[in-house]
């Protein structure tokens, strides 16, 4: 594939705001997570929460999109001069040549599930009074944090959200890629805005993938994941000479699906090995080329075995890895652009993410506990969802 | 924004699957949109398909029936090898039965939540059951753009047909919510199409379509059932152009899609 500039970037998350805190973080090993004291959950679970979400306020025009997940998607455009780069490509590009590809998995159902706690009871509807108005298109239906950025910025190009699970906002670069090809657009806004609800608390619990601890990716031990939310947001746009050596690129995209079963991984990680496979021939790289693999590591027994079988069989025990889900938790639909937005702080930086909480890795794997710098051309980041869904990402340094 | 040119993204149609409230197939949709059958409105049918193991046809919920329907009939009337079909799955909404029972549960006291009703709970259940249904491991779009989640679909997929140079498979679809949520989302059924979309003519192909942005406004049917149809469910916000093939018509047909956008499809019979 033609090569895309990732021109800016930012991320979100349990470990701060913006991609400074993310990077000290990871360089130090700092986790985010802590055990659940959310909104009355009474359940044994760690999660990473972005300190500060419901204190975010809308301006009055964007109203109809009040929720958790826009009050976090806001928090997150406005980091690292990510606002200013889209108006400046609007200015550039103008306001309909400029697509909105975002992906989410539960959008802002966390209102719809606070509006059942509030429903009248005589007639069982939804609350429609002074203190709280249910507002299905708002914040309920999954696009309503792509209509939330188009508004937000005026933006009157191509948009739509991606749910696909955990891969969707990995694989929203891919649609983006396509559409930026295609000659529909100029340039797009990618990336993933997933927050804390109940529905995936309880719905992850009830499958008995939680950990009662902070999540443990790739430990021997493992024993579930540890929910977290996060926003993070890429701007992609068309390679223009000449690039600093230290730009970014998305160099491949690769998509799968497992076609084998509606919550566990392939156990052989067929589905995942060949995401990564179409990456790297999308990149035009052999596995020897890349440098690190983020990979998609849940910390669920199942996921991490399959993941690690797939990495093995492709890249062999030598490549540098880790999941830095430790650090951020599980941020769901919003993982894929997070750690993309990982991936592109160590290109930039010279590092290699350790992965805070695991003691004991699967062996024959260059798993790396601990952050170290070294310097990183590419990196291959994985991201593979409920419904076998994979994505994987081959994101580079210009030199 | 000036609507199609030849360098917009294009395709030939090359089968078709249509359900809806009185609407049992493409055969039998197309003769009424083409004014040929007179169409009486009855609650959408739905089945699971044979083609789904047993554990998942028990589990498949009303959304997964409908869209894996429509898709297996276009895929069979176009005689292709599902097992090798991207996808893209659009919908505005996932299972509304099954978010109702999960927002029920939540809001009871031991807020118990059943394992396969949150599985079933992913807006990408569809493209997970159509994985297991028919072993195809391409890529699965799995979309939404409110009510214009067809026209994304749409743009979606003849992107992945012109830049990809490879056969995809768009299966649009939208069901019911129950109360309360009916009173905030009126989807009153369920309404699901699917168009196989590839970058040659297959042997019995529908036409050529090709399709870019506009501002202008999207069509209306001229039978007033219809454009009531066609505005009470996402999905069938594809009529205008399920009823340009059906009448055999060319022309330029504009679909909704966003608050400030529509898709132009320029339709060649």
């Amino acid at each position: 594939m033609n090569p895309l500039l990732i021109s800016r970037y930012t991320a979100t998350s349990c470990l701060g705001r913006g991609i400074g805190p993310m990077r000290d973080a990871l360089a130090a090993g700092r986790s985010g997570l802590k055990p659940c004291d959310f909104d009355g959950v009474a359940l044994e679970t760690w999660i990473g929460e972005v300190a500060g979400t419901d204190a975010e306020v809308l301006s009055s025009p964007l109203h109809g999109f009040d929720c958790r997940n826009n009050r976090l998607a806001q928090i997150g455009f406005e980091q690292d001069g990510f606002a200013d780069a889209v108006r400046d490509a609007m200015s550039r590009y103008g306001a309909d040549r400029i697509g909105v590809f975002l992906g989410t998995s539960t959008a802002g159902i966390l209102e719809t599930e606070l509006a059942y706690q509030r429903r009248e009871p005589a007639s069982g509807a939804l609350p429609a009074g002074f203190n709280y108005a249910f507002n299905y298109a708002g914040s309920h239906n999954p696009f309503s944090v792509a209509a939330f950025v188009q508004a937000a910025f005026g933006l009157t190009g191509p948009a739509n959200v991606v749910s696909s699970a955990c891969s969707s906002s990995a694989k929203v670069f891919a649609s983006a890629r396509r559409m930026i090809e295609a000659g529909l657009i100029d340039a797009a806004i990618v990336g993933g805005v997933d927050s804390l609800c109940l529905t995936t608390l309880y719905g992850f619990a009830s499958l008995e993938l939680t950990s009662r601890r902070a999540c443990r990716p790739f430990d021997l031990g493992r024993d579930g994941i540890s929910i977290g939310e996060a926003a993070a947001f890429a701007l992609l746009e068309r390679v223009s000479e000449p690039l600093a050596d230290d730009a970014i690129l998305l160099l491949g995209v690769g998509e799968s699906s497992d076609a084998y079963h509606m919550s566990s991984p392939h156990p052989e990680g067929l589905g995942a090995r060949r995401a990564m496979e179409i990456a790297l021939a999308a990149a035009g790289l052999e596995p020897g080329d890349i440098d690190y693999i983020n990979l998609h590591g849940t910390a669920t027994p199942s996921n991490d075995s399959a993941e690690s079988k797939a990495v093995r069989a492709l890249f062999g025990a030598s490549t540098a890895c880790s999941s830095t889900k430790g650090a951020t938790g599980h941020t769901l639909g919003a993982a894929g652009g997070v750690e993309a937005v990982i991936a592109a702080l160590a290109l930039r930086d010279g590092f290699l993410p350790g992965s805070p909480n695991t003691c004991n890795p699967e062996p024959d794997m260059n798993y790396l506990l601990a952050s170290r710098p070294a310097p990183v051309r590419r990196v291959l980041s994985n991201s593979f969802g409920f419904g076998g869904t994979n994505c994987s990402l081959v994101i580079g340094r210009a030199q | 924004m000036t609507g199609p040119a030849p360098s917009l993204p294009g395709a030939w149609i090359s089968g078709i699957g249509l359900l809806g409230p009185g609407l049992r197939d493409w055969p039998g949709a197309a003769a009424i949109l083409a004014g040929d059958a007179p169409w009486l409105p009855a609650d959408t049918v739905l089945s699971a398909p044979e083609q789904l193991p047993a554990a998942e046809r028990r589990r498949s919920v009303r959304v997964v029936k409908l869209a894996l329907t429509v898709g297996l009939e276009a895929v069979t009337a176009a005689g292709a090898d599902a097992s090798s079909l991207a996808t893209v799955f659009s919908s505005s909404g996932g299972d509304g039965h099954n978010c109702h029972l999960i927002c029920e549960a939540l809001a009871c006291n031991d807020r118990q939540v059943s394992p396969t009703r949150f599985h079933n709970s992913v807006h990408n259940a569809a493209a997970g059951y159509w994985g297991i249904a028919t072993g195809a491991t391409a890529p699965a779009a799995v979309l939404c753009a409110f009510d214009g989640s067809f026209a994304a679909g749409l743009l979606e997929a003849l992107v992945q047909v012109s830049v990809d140079r490879v056969p995809s498979l768009l299966i649009a679809y939208d069901a019911d919510y129950p109360e309360p949520l009916r009173a905030a989302r009126p989807v009153p059924d369920a309404f699901g199409t699917a168009l196989l979309l590839t970058p040659e003519p297959g042997p019995a192909h529908f036409g050529h379509i090709r399709a870019g942005l506009t501002t202008a406004a999207a069509d209306t049917l001229a039978e007033p059932a219809f454009d009531v149809l066609r505005r009470a469910i996402p999905a069938a916000r594809s009529l205008p152009l399920l009823a340009a093939i059906a009448r055999g018509e060319s022309g330029r047909i504009v679909l909704d899609y966003l608050d400030h956008a529509r898709v132009a499809v320029d339709f060649t019979a």
